[in-house]
């Protein structure tokens, strides 16, 4: 009777990524959970948007009450819409490694043989994925039930301005991810403060042109509030005489925050992992 | 050889009286440790101001662009003390349920809570009174910087304090029974915690005319505000401190402060009752369920 007992040198051998081809493979299996997740639980859309448009539609209310031009109406919805993003790069990004710190997956995830920047990469990627899907969701609703007029000038500059910020957010959300390895009790009061400031300074509601020059200058460090001026300048008519900048120099503004965000992320978050891993501060939990 | 004497084995009887006041004071005192502890004083007070301030900034620009600045007008007063007392909306009545989950799924307390010779809803009470204390620290912040730089025209002489004070104890109450309520809630909640409560303070913000009178609503939605205490409470909040806003919009100028006080009286009653039976029932569901100690990691 032939010897049918398994040993491991019986087990086909699984094929084995190494490179560039491992940090894809970390990428798309970070970004899995995100997007399926969503497709499992359908409910979140419900939330992830009703709650927003709560917001949406009380400023919006704000506006009528003191009778606000139309335009200002589609201001509000465009930046409620954009409010998914950075809530999701804040609670999602930002402070995503202090929650598997919390539930005991950060560990893995560093004694694994891959990067830690393509799980970041991961993270953004289908968050951003499934982000855009609630941003255009409120957007829609929002728009049809306000009656927003759109007057789109420049559809290729739209989307390249669109990604950009999107591109330089998510750099941005990485590169503070990396600085929320070494915090504990705080971090989720961190998140939370970063909120309404963000919304004030990155003119969500309204044209980031009302601040005085050097506020506005010193918001754009945020890719949000530049990519939303640029943005409301190319869908509204009445966009470009609220601008703060030009729209190619905003572009121009968002490429080198990109560039500024992403290698940052890079080295900042090779620091912090050693900082964390010499100062035992990996596994911690401080409730 | 000295021999060790114990205290006598008769168990301490403690009047409800007494078990309610010992529940609440230390549920207190675990409730500011928690929010205030993680960090130093310094910038747990400036963690507490920032946040209340920034809000109130986005409606202080949004109004400014529209109106050149026109702080004097009684809309501005309006959407500025409503926006500013809010915050007693979000932390009393949210911060209350999320007790539940905090301490259940965080701390992994809850189940301890239920063992220990205390009252839950007395504890869940307690722990509400540091987001008391928070909110108000916010909200006299606000105030103060709405009359130092805003020409918010609060007048410390013209205030109606006697108003002001009985609809500030009336409304905390109010808060804290729809808290409960949604506790409750909390304890048979295994997914979208932490939505539930931030889905009934926005629509509270939206349908009680907080930061907007509620004509510019739809008239379809404006009955939805008329039923929420909340609505009465603003209403006479902002009566009390700036007399003039209440002629200003019809939407319950017809009322006088009296009627409006009984309303507001009237309606949480109803929420209490409401809120101590809902309570109760999910409580006894959670523990048929065996919900109270569990963790989802959601």
């Amino acid at each position: 009777m032939e010897n049918k007992t398994l040993s491991m040198e019986n087990l086909p051998r699984v094929p084995k990524n190494t490179g560039w081809r491992l940090f894809i493979q970390t990428v798309i299996a970070r970004a899995y959970p995100r997007l399926i997740g969503q497709q499992r639980e359908k409910s979140w859309m419900f939330f992830d948007i009703f709650l927003p448009m709560m917001g949406v539609a009380a400023y919006v209310f704000v506006y009528r009450a003191i009778q606000a031009p139309e335009d200002y109406i589609g201001f509000v919805v465009v930046g409620g819409a954009m409010t998914a993003f950075w809530l999701n790069v804040l609670w999602s990004m930002s402070s995503q490694l202090y929650w598997e710190k919390e539930q005991g997956n950060l560990a893995l995830f560093i004694i694994a043989p891959n990067s830690m920047m393509a799980i970041l990469l991961g993270m953004a990627l289908g968050g951003m994925v499934a982000t855009t899907l609630r941003a255009l969701a409120i957007m829609i609703l929002g728009s049809l039930m306000f009656q927003v007029h759109y007057a789109v000038g420049s559809f290729g500059q739209l989307v390249m301005v669109f990604l950009l910020a999107m591109t330089a957010l998510y750099g941005m959300g990485m590169m503070a991810a990396s600085l929320f390895l070494l915090l504990s009790r705080e971090a989720w009061h961190i998140s939370n403060l970063a909120q309404e400031p963000v919304y004030l300074i990155s003119g969500f509601y309204f044209p980031i042109k009302s601040f005085n020059f050097w506020v506005a200058a010193a918001a754009s460090v945020i890719p949000l509030t530049l990519g939303l001026d640029a943005m409301r300048q190319l869908v509204f008519l009445s966009g470009p005489s609220l601008g703060f900048l030009s729209v190619p120099l905003e572009i121009g503004i968002l490429v080198a925050l990109c560039i500024v965000f992403l290698v940052g992320a890079r080295y900042l978050l090779a620091y912090m992992e050693r900082l964390a891993i010499r100062e035992g501060r990996l596994t911690e939990s401080r409730r | 050889m000295t021999a060790i004497s114990f205290p006598s084995n008769h168990s301490v009887q403690l009047s409800p009286a007494h078990t309610f006041l010992r529940s609440f004071r230390i549920a207190a005192w675990l409730g500011w440790q928690i929010e205030s502890n993680w960090t130093d004083p310094f910038l747990f007070a400036i963690y507490s101001v920032i946040k209340p301030l920034a809000s109130a900034a986005i409606l202080v620009v949004m109004y400014s662009i529209i109106t050149q600045g026109n702080f004097a007008s009684p809309v501005f007063s309006y959407i500025y003390l409503g926006n500013a007392f809010y915050a007693y909306v979000g932390a009393i009545m949210t911060g209350m349920s999320w007790t539940i989950i905090d301490d259940r799924e965080h701390y992994k307390t809850l189940k301890y809570m239920y063992i220990a010779p205390i009252s839950v809803p007395v504890y869940l009470l307690g722990r509400g009174v540091a987001k008391f204390v928070v909110a108000s620290i916010s909200v006299l912040i606000t105030l103060l910087f709405g009359v130092l730089f805003l020409q918010l025209k609060i007048n410390l002489l013209e205030v109606n304090w006697g108003l002001f004070f009985l609809a500030l104890v009336i409304g905390v109450l109010m808060l804290a029974t729809m808290g409960l309520l949604l506790a409750g809630v909390n304890l048979l909640i295994a997914h979208h915690y932490g939505a539930y409560g931030e889905a009934v303070a926005g629509a509270l913000y939206l349908f009680s005319g907080a930061i907007f009178p509620l004509e510019v609503l739809p008239a379809w939605l404006r009955p939805v505000g008329f039923i929420m205490p909340v609505t009465y409470w603003l209403e006479l909040i902002r009566r009390s401190l700036v007399g003039s806003v209440a002629d200003a919009f019809p939407t319950l100028s017809a009322v006088s402060n009296l009627q409006l006080l009984a309303i507001l009286v009237g309606l949480t009653v109803i929420f209490a009752l409401g809120s101590i039976f809902t309570f109760r029932w999910c409580e006894s569901r959670a523990r048929e369920r065996g919900m109270l100690d569990m963790v989802t990691n959601y």
